[in-house]
């Protein structure tokens, strides 16, 4: 059980995917906006990242394994995160017409998040389980949320704050981007691994 | 030998992929007519009811059915033409049985008379009134959309309808309109000729 609790705050706080490894930046930077759509936003990348995260394994595990096709991971990735996003908009669609309204353009945007794939390919690089697996795929949505809502927050402040002109809009989003990060590498070394 | 069975194995999960989205794509369809909504988008949005719907969705409803696009008087003719383009249509000039396009307009409420009854909130259709019982009402001049349903409730008639300035901003070239119907139309000669010829077929 430990050992869970271990990769949620591994993923979460410690290899925050966004701000310590550097992926899925350009939902980071896009999307964060209105603290409206970077909510909905998160809740689409947990989804669709969680559920990718374990399919990737499995399709890795029971079909790319036993045929000796390691090789082929990276383009059967790619067509199980296409697969889940589409699958994901055509659900939400249904089931929510609000949020789907909400999430617009964002929704097919999560198939271009290389969060996602940079997860299924660091499953494989860990040698993580299914149960990891899954585990991994939900600390790296959950620290991805955290991360695009607190950015999301904080940049709704910036915006009503008397901003030098030179740095307005993205330049100091970048900027408090990188404080985040500086802050987050604080949490190096809190969680064995 | 890998190579087919590399082939094999990619054919076989992408045919299971489009299975599940083609099961999904049935199975989870939502019906809306998309037409509707791209009406509705060139309506004003007034929710007056000049139209004889009690709305403007429910008269993207009825286009979209096969009613005239005629019936619109706050979106005049700049919303006919809209609508003729989008719809593949001819444009027809506004029928007058639903009113003539005025200036556009918005309530005004001389505060001094207002009783405070709140009638005219509720009859405003995008909620443009603001005030409370006994107390003075005022309109949000960038809400109203001039559709003068509030002024038949008010009790004491302090609601008149003003008209709004043209300014830069809101001003459009008017497009020449030619009536094919009316014989004077001669802004082209040699249309004259072929439109009569049509005429006679018709007839």
């Amino acid at each position: 059980m430990t050992e869970y609790i271990f990769i949620l705050l591994s993923t979460i706080l410690v290899n925050n995917f966004v701000l310590v490894q550097f992926l899925g930046l350009c939902p980071f930077m896009g999307v964060s906006g209105k603290l409206e759509t970077a909510m909905g936003m998160s809740l689409a990348t947990t989804f669709v990242l969680t559920l990718s995260s374990v399919c990737s394994y499995l399709v890795y595990t029971y079909l790319l394994t036993p045929f000796e096709l390691a090789y082929l991971k990276t383009i059967t990735f790619i067509l199980v995160i296409a697969v889940m996003v589409q699958f994901t908009e055509m659900v939400v669609r249904k089931v929510s017409p609000v949020l789907y309204r909400v999430l617009g353009i964002f929704l097919p945007l999560i198939t271009t998040n290389c969060a996602v794939l940079g997860v299924a390919l660091l499953n494989l690089k860990k040698d993580n389980g299914f149960i990891d697996s899954l585990f991994y795929g939900f600390g790296a949505a959950l620290g991805f949320s955290l991360v695009l809502i607190l950015f999301a927050a904080s940049r709704e402040r910036i915006n009503a704050a008397d901003v030098p002109r030179p740095f307005k809009g993205s330049a100091i989003g970048m900027i408090t981007a990188g404080l985040m990060s500086l802050a987050f590498m604080g949490f190096t070394g809190l969680v064995p691994n | 030998m890998s190579v087919l069975s590399a082939i094999l194995i990619l054919l076989a999960l992408a045919l299971v992929f489009g299975a599940v989205l083609g099961f999904a794509a049935i199975h989870f369809r939502v019906e809306e007519d998309p037409i509707v909504d791209q009406i509705d988008n060139l309506l004003p949005q007034t929710q007056c009811g000049q139209c004889g719907h009690p709305g403007c969705r429910p008269y993207a409803e009825a286009i979209a059915n096969g009613e005239a696009i005629n019936k619109c008087p706050p979106g005049g003719e700049t919303t006919i033409h809209a609508l003729a383009d989008l719809l593949g249509r001819d444009f027809v000039p506004l029928d007058a049985e639903h009113g003539e396009e005025q200036a556009k307009t918005v309530a005004y409420i001389r505060e001094d008379e207002c009783i405070g009854c709140t009638k005219c909130i509720q009859a405003c259709p995008v909620d443009a009134i603001l005030g409370a019982a006994k107390l003075m009402h005022t309109v949000i001049v960038d809400e109203c959309t001039g559709c003068d349903l509030c002024v038949e409730p008010c009790p004491v008639d302090c609601i008149e309808m003003v008209p709004l300035e043209k300014t830069a901003k809101d001003w459009y070239w008017q497009i020449p309109v030619v009536d094919m119907q009316d014989p004077q139309a001669d802004i082209i000669a040699t249309d004259r000729p072929k439109n009569a010829t049509d005429k006679d077929e018709a007839a």
